[in-house]
C-alpha cells in the first residue's frame, strides 16, 4: 500500500507539470496586452520596460521555468516564513498579480475562508443529509420515501445552481426578506447577534449548494446500498439471528461506503469549481469570485495560479480517493 | 450394473426423426433487439414523459418561431417592461421585446449548443474510445491523455477559453456563428471522457467474443470490424452517454452565459435572458422564472430520458 500510494505520488508530479504547461500555453495566446491601460503619452522604449518589469521581455520557456520556480519552490518558502517566522524568501520575486501589483497567493489566502466556509459547510451539509436519505430510499426500494427522494435527487442534480439561487434570491430576500441575498465578507463574528447573521448570511448559498451535492451523493448511496443488500452475506447475517439494525447499518453500510466515500473525496475539487457560479450568484467574495474577476481583466498570472491551484485540487483528491479505495477495500491492494 | 436408458439405435432415426426436426419452421422472423428495448422503455413512466416534453421543448423552440407574430429581436419600446397579457403572455422585457418569441429564440440556440456539443463529444469519446480499445498500442497513450484530461479544471478552463478565443472566431465568422461555434467545440472538447471510458471498455470485452473472432478468420479489415461489429454493439452505452451530455451542454452554456462569458446580449440563450433578468430581480422577479424553469425542465427531462434508456438498454433488468 505504501509502496503503491509513492508511486502514485510520484506519478502525480509530471501530471502537474504537465496540466501547468497545458494552462502556461494556453494564456500564451491570450489576447490582452498588460500595458493597454498605460497612458498613449508613455514612450514606446519606456512601455518595453515595464514590460520587462513585468517578465514578460523573456521567451515562453524561460518564463514557463520562472513560474516553477515562484510557485513551487519560493512560494513554500513564504508559506514556512509565515509560519515559523523565519526569512527564507527574502529579497525573491513572487508570483505577481498585474491587477494589484501584490502577491497572488496573498490575495489567495484572503479569499480562501469565505469559499471554504461557504463551499466546506455545503459539502459536509449535502454528505451528512444524502446518505440517510440514501440509505433508507434502498432499504425501503419503491416506497414512496423512494420514489420521492429519488424525484428530488432528480431535480436536484438537473435544476443548475444558477437558477435555485436566484429563485432562492427572489422568494426568501426580495419577497420574505428572511435573508440578506448579498454575503457580507467584512462581518466579524464578535457576539451571539453576528453569529446569527453569519449564519443567515450563509444559508442561501449553503443550501444551494448542499442541495446539489447531496443529490449527487444520495444517488451513489442508494445504488451502491442496493448492490450490497442482495448479496449472500446479508442473508447470512440475518440467517445467524443479527437485527436488521445491525445488518444494515453495519454489515451492508460498511460494504457500500466504499465506492461512497472515493466519490465523496472526487467531488471535492469538483465543489470547488462548481463554486463559481453560486459565488457569482451570491456575491461571495471567494476563490471563484477571484478568478472570474481575474478573468475579466486579463490578470494572467492570477488566472494561471489558481487554475492550477484547483487542478492541484483535482489531482491531490484523486490520489486520495485511489488510497482510500485500497485502504477500505482490502480485496483492492493495488501491490 | 447400470440400467440403461433408452437406447437410440444408430441409423433407425429415419421412421421417427428428432423432436426438434418436427416442430413447425418459425414464420414470423424473432423479436428484434430494438423491439424489446422499446417494450421496456414504455415501461417507464418517467422516460416516456420525460421524453415526450423534450419532443414537445424542441418541438416548440424550432417550430414555434415560425407560427409566433413577434421577433425576438423587434424591439418595441412603448410596451416595455409589461405584464402578461393576451398579446404577450410572458410580458415584455426593458426593451420591449416579446419574452415568449425571446424564450424560443433562445431555447433554438441552447437545444442546438445541446446536440451539437453532445454529438462532437460523443464523436470524440467513441473515436478514443474504440481506438483505445481495439489497437493495444493506443491503449496506454491514449487513456493516459483522457486521464490528463480528467485532471484539468474544466470550468476555469473553458472560461479561459471563451475569453481567447472569442475575439478572432468572431472575426473570422461573425459574432453569432463565431461565439456558437466557440461554445460548441469547448463544450465538446472538454467533456467526451466519460464516454472515451466507458466504451473502451465495452470494446476490450467485445474484442474477446467469438463473433469478432470469426469475423477476423474470414479476413475483415480493420476498418470493417469496427464499423460493422464493434461499434453496433457498443451503441447502448453510447446513446446513454448521448442523454447526459445533452444535459450537460445544456447546464454549461447556460453557465458560461451566465456568468457573462457566453453568448452576447443581443443573441439570446436561455442562460443568457436568465442573466439579464437577474438585474431586474427586485422590479420584475418573474422574469428570472421563465428561462430558469425552460433549462431546469429540459435538463431534467433528458435525464429522465437517459434513465428510463440505461434500464431499457441493460438486458440484465429488462423484462421485469
Amino acid at each position: 500500500m505504501l509502496t503503491f500510494t509513492i508511486r502514485r505520488l510520484v506519478l502525480a508530479i509530471p501530471t502537474l507539470l504537465f496540466i501547468s504547461l497545458v494552462i502556461f500555453l494556453l494564456l500564451e495566446l491570450a489576447p490582452g496586452d498588460p500595458m493597454a491601460q498605460v497612458p498613449l503619452t508613455v514612450p514606446p522604449e519606456v512601455k518595453e520596460r515595464m514590460r520587462e518589469a513585468l517578465g514578460l521581455g523573456e521567451p515562453v520557456h524561460i518564463r514557463f521555468v520562472k513560474w516553477l520556480i515562484q510557485f513551487f519552490w519560493i512560494e513554500p518558502q513564504v508559506l514556512i516564513d509565515n509560519l515559523f517566522g523565519t526569512s527564507l524568501s527574502e529579497g525573491k520575486l513572487r508570483v505577481l498579480s498585474w491587477q494589484t501589483r501584490s502577491p497572488v497567493m496573498d490575495i489567495v489566502v484572503q479569499r480562501m475562508p469565505q469559499t471554504l466556509w461557504v463551499v466546506g459547510m455545503s459539502y459536509i451539509l449535502g454528505v451528512l443529509i444524502a446518505l440517510p436519505i440514501g440509505i433508507y430510499s434502498a432499504y425501503k426500494q419503491y416506497s414512496i420515501f423512494d420514489q420521492v427522494g429519488t424525484f428530488i435527487s432528480m431535480i436536484g442534480f438537473s435544476v443548475p445552481t444558477f437558477f435555485t439561487g436566484v429563485l432562492l434570491i427572489v422568494i426568501f430576500s426580495v419577497n420574505l426578506g428572511w435573508f440578506p441575498s448579498i454575503y457580507d465578507t467584512t462581518h466579524k463574528v464578535t457576539d451571539w447577534d453576528s453569529l446569527v447573521f453569519q449564519f443567515r448570511q450563509m444559508a442561501m448559498p449553503v443550501f444551494v449548494l448542499a442541495l446539489y451535492n447531496a443529490a449527487q451523493i444520495s444517488r451513489f448511496m442508494r445504488a451502491s446500498m442496493l448492490d450490497n443488500l442482495n448479496q449472500d452475506y446479508v442473508r447470512t447475517a440475518r440467517a445467524k439471528g443479527l437485527g436488521e439494525k445491525v445488518v444494515v447499518l453495519v454489515h451492508v453500510l460498511r460494504n457500500s461506503m466504499i465506492p461512497v466515500v472515493t466519490v465523496i473525496a472526487l467531488g471535492v475539487p469538483h465543489v470547488f469549481g462548481g463554486a463559481i457560479i453560486t459565488e457569482q450568484v451570491f456575491k461571495v467574495n471567494g476563490l471563484g469570485q477571484l478568478l472570474i474577476g481575474a478573468i475579466e481583466a486579463n490578470d494572467l498570472p492570477m488566472v494561471q495560479t489558481l487554475t492550477f491551484i484547483f487542478a492541484l485540487l483535482i489531482v491531490l483528491f484523486n490520489l486520495i480517493a485511489d488510497v482510500l479505495y485500497g485502504v477500505l477495500d482490502p480485496r483492492i491492494r493495488y501491490d | 450394473m447400470t440400467e440403461p436408458t433408452q437406447k437410440i439405435a444408430p441409423g433407425s432415426g429415419g421412421a421417427t426423426p428428432a423432436g426438434a426436426l418436427t416442430d413447425p419452421i418459425p414464420v414470423a422472423p424473432p423479436r428484434s433487439q430494438w423491439r424489446d428495448v422499446w417494450d421496456q422503455f414504455k415501461h417507464h413512466k418517467g422516460a416516456m414523459l420525460g421524453g415526450i416534453i423534450f419532443l414537445l421543448i424542441v418541438l416548440l423552440v424550432f417550430v414555434g418561431p415560425l407560427l409566433w407574430p413577434y421577433d425576438a429581436t423587434y424591439i418595441d419600446i412603448r410596451s416595455r417592461n409589461q405584464g402578461p397579457s393576451f398579446a404577450h403572455p410572458l410580458g415584455t422585457d426593458q426593451l420591449g421585446r416579446d419574452t415568449l418569441a425571446r424564450m424560443m429564440a433562445g431555447g433554438q440556440t441552447s437545444v442546438s449548443v445541446g446536440i451539437t456539443a453532445m454529438l462532437l463529444a460523443l464523436f470524440l469519446g467513441s473515436l478514443v474510445g474504440v481506438l483505445a480499445g481495439f489497437f493495444k498500442r493506443l491503449d496506454g497513450l491514449l487513456m493516459r491523455m483522457t486521464d490528463l484530461f480528467l485532471a484539468l479544471p474544466l470550468l476555469p478552463l473553458l472560461l479561459v477559453m471563451v475569453l481567447l478565443f472569442r475575439d478572432p472566431l468572431n472575426a473570422a465568422f461573425g459574432p453569432e456563428t463565431g461565439i456558437f461555434i466557440l461554445i460548441v467545440v469547448a463544450i465538446g472538447v472538454t467533456s467526451w471522457m466519460p464516454t472515451a471510458r466507458i466504451v473502451r471498455g465495452d470494446v476490450l470485452a467485445l474484442k474477446e467474443r467469438e463473433f469478432v473472432l470469426a469475423a477476423r478468420s474470414i479476413g475483415t479489415t480493420n476498418t470493417k470490424m469496427i464499423t460493422r461489429h464493434i461499434l453496433p454493439n457498443v451503441l447502448s452505452p453510447i446513446m446513454v452517454s448521448a442523454t447526459l451530455g445533452i444535459a450537460n451542454a445544456i447546464i454549461t452554456e447556460s453557465a458560461l452565459s451566465f456568468l457573462g462569458l457566453g453568448f452576447p446580449p443581443d443573441f439570446p440563450t436561455w442562460g443568457r435572458l436568465l442573466f439579464d433578468a437577474t438585474d431586474y430581480l427586485q422590479q420584475y422577479p418573474e422574469r428570472v422564472f421563465w428561462p430558469g424553469v425552460a433549462i431546469s425542465l429540459t435538463v431534467l427531462s433528458v435525464n429522465y430520458l437517459g434513465d428510463g434508456l440505461r434500464d431499457a438498454l441493460d438486458p440484465r433488468i429488462r423484462g421485469r
